[in-house]
């Protein structure tokens, strides 16, 4: 138990902890919407377009953050358009996933960087997290955050009854496209803590392992909250301890969760 | 308002006892004519039935009525509003269930999550709320699987959690898209009877879109038949009828009532079917 409070007196660990609290918040809320909408394979797919936009940004002199940002607002948003038809569209995703992906691999060796930095990309590197990229997250969850209360009301109903909200008058592209960009910036974010590779376990993981346990949307996004965070705080914990990576804890503790719920949840 | 219908076999009105006016409606969709001059009057709190073979533009219809499908010719009013600028006041069940076979969420949470959809802001939960959602499933006669996940819940169950879902509201139009498509005669019957309840209780105009006119006799105040683009409303005896049926389709029609059921039969095929398409 001591050991556990002398972690915490390093900055990086508790800097650590706040981004990874704030990002698995959003990334719990959202990916509970991403559960509902059924579009777990474009929130995949976000991710790893993000790739690219951070081994761009090297080229082009931006941080790799806004690199992110900017292509995956830009592919989320082109994703949004095909409205709800998006759970069918695999192909086309797969498609432009794979064509981007293509496109940071050129990035990279125009770039001929540091090789330890597209690790950090891919893997996460929430230890390396600096107090000014603390502010940038912050604001950016909060914006998305406050953007999904203005509309959580419509998401749930355009995503859990399409029909009878459009026959209502609610504008369901509008509604998607809306979902997407909020989806990017979420991505964008959980993959400073986990990487582009293991977004997929963080805004996912919890809200799918909630969707299991619960029945009512308030339930299930307060469940899916409290995973995600006590997921994130014990896999920097343990990180700390065994000096594993955390993104191998974070994931392999949600992972272990979602056997146990397949284990001994009869459907 | 000017609401004088060149086809209108009723009485000259009040604008304000229309529910759904159509004046020579003509929609295409893709370079084909799908509806062809269709007029109708329907007055608010009427039980209509929308009969006619695959194709005949039903759903169509609907969507223009909702906005959700120009139109090329014609005035549509929907309680004296252009059409798309009175949305609130539908509740609408629609053929194809949108609902995700996998959800883990209860009818209950279904039902409550569409309850003021169209609202900014944060879905609190809030005893009004919780009110509304009893009395939708009520109405719906859904209360007793309401707090069971959605997805092991029979067809028939699940097409109640889908009414509630349309009744939450109190909408004054409720428009249902062929609810009694795969469902035993039976449940049919029952589906039947709780719309006609909703109806009686909450003074809703129904259009319900049928493939059968039978399970609704009785029920509905007046029937629409489409066929090929054109539409006839009035009583069930005067539209379903041999002369109107073969003015309708172009060909001879023989209608025949046996044991309270309603047959349509292809004068010309000999092929009887119950009142339905061809």
């Amino acid at each position: 138990m001591t050991c556990l409070f002398t972690y915490l007196t390093y900055d990086f660990v508790r800097n650590a902890l706040f981004a990874g609290s704030i990002v698995a918040l959003l990334g719990a809320v959202i990916g509970y919407f991403v559960i509902l909408r059924n579009v777990g394979f474009a929130a995949h797919a976000l991710a790893h377009i993000g790739f690219t936009g951070a081994t761009g940004a090297a080229l082009f002199g931006l941080t790799p953050l806004s690199g992110m940002l900017l292509i995956s607002c830009i592919a989320g948003s082109l994703m949004g358009i095909s409205g709800n038809k998006l759970q069918r569209s695999e192909l086309a995703i797969g498609m432009v996933l794979s064509v981007s992906l293509g496109l940071g691999t050129l990035f990279l060796s125009l770039y001929r960087g540091y090789a330890g930095e597209t690790s950090s990309i891919l893997f996460g590197n929430i230890f390396g997290i600096a107090p000014s990229q603390l502010y940038e997250i912050f604001l950016l969850a909060a914006c998305s955050l406050g953007a999904i209360s203005i509309c959580s009301r419509r998401l749930l109903f355009a995503s859990l009854q399409p029909d009878l909200a459009a026959a209502r008058g609610i504008s369901l592209t509008l509604h998607a496209i809306l979902f997407m960009l909020l989806l990017a910036v979420s991505v964008t974010l959980a993959s400073q803590v986990v990487g582009t590779l293991l977004v997929f376990t963080l805004i996912v993981g919890p809200a799918g392992i909630a969707m299991r346990l619960t029945r009512s949307f308030w339930t299930g996004i307060l469940c899916s909250i409290f995973l995600g965070l006590i997921t994130v705080w014990s896999g920097i914990l343990l990180a700390c301890a065994t000096n594993w990576p955390p993104s191998f804890w974070i994931s392999s503790i949600l992972f272990f969760l979602y056997l146990c719920t397949s284990i001994f949840l009869k459907p | 308002m000017n609401l004088i219908s060149p086809s209108s076999t009723t009485s000259l009105s009040q604008s304000s006892e229309r529910s759904l006016s159509l004046q020579r409606v003509s929609i295409h969709l893709g370079g084909r004519e799908i509806i062809h001059d269709v007029s109708a009057e329907i007055n608010k709190g009427e039980f209509i039935g929308i009969l006619g073979p695959n194709g005949a533009g039903k759903s169509t219809l609907m969507k223009a009525i909702l906005g959700l499908c120009p139109f090329r010719k014609g005035i549509i009013q929907f309680f004296g509003k252009p059409p798309g600028q009175a949305n609130t006041f539908i509740g609408y069940m629609p053929q194809a269930q949108s609902i995700s076979e996998q959800t883990s969420l209860s009818a209950r949470s279904l039902v409550a999550a569409v309850h003021q959809g169209e609202h900014w802001g944060i879905p609190w939960p809030s005893s009004a709320r919780q009110a509304a959602v009893h009395r939708a499933l009520e109405l719906a006669g859904a209360l007793s699987y309401a707090d069971r996940s959605f997805s092991i819940l029979s067809g028939g169950e699940k097409k109640r959690v889908m009414l509630a879902q349309a009744v939450i509201d109190e909408p004054k139009m409720l428009i249902l898209d062929e609810p009694l498509a795969s469902l035993d005669p039976k449940n049919q019957k029952h589906l039947v009877d709780c719309i006609a309840n909703i109806k009686k209780k909450t003074a809703a105009t129904i259009l319900f879109i049928a493939h059968d006119a039978n399970p609704l006799l009785g029920v509905m105040d007046r029937v629409m038949y489409m066929a090929g683009g054109k539409a006839r409303l009035g009583k069930v005896d005067e539209v379903i009828s041999s002369q109107s049926l073969s003015e309708l389709y172009g060909i001879p029609i023989h209608v025949t009532k046996s044991e309270g059921r309603l047959f349509i039969v292809n004068a010309e095929s000999n092929i009887a079917e119950a009142a339905c398409c061809h």
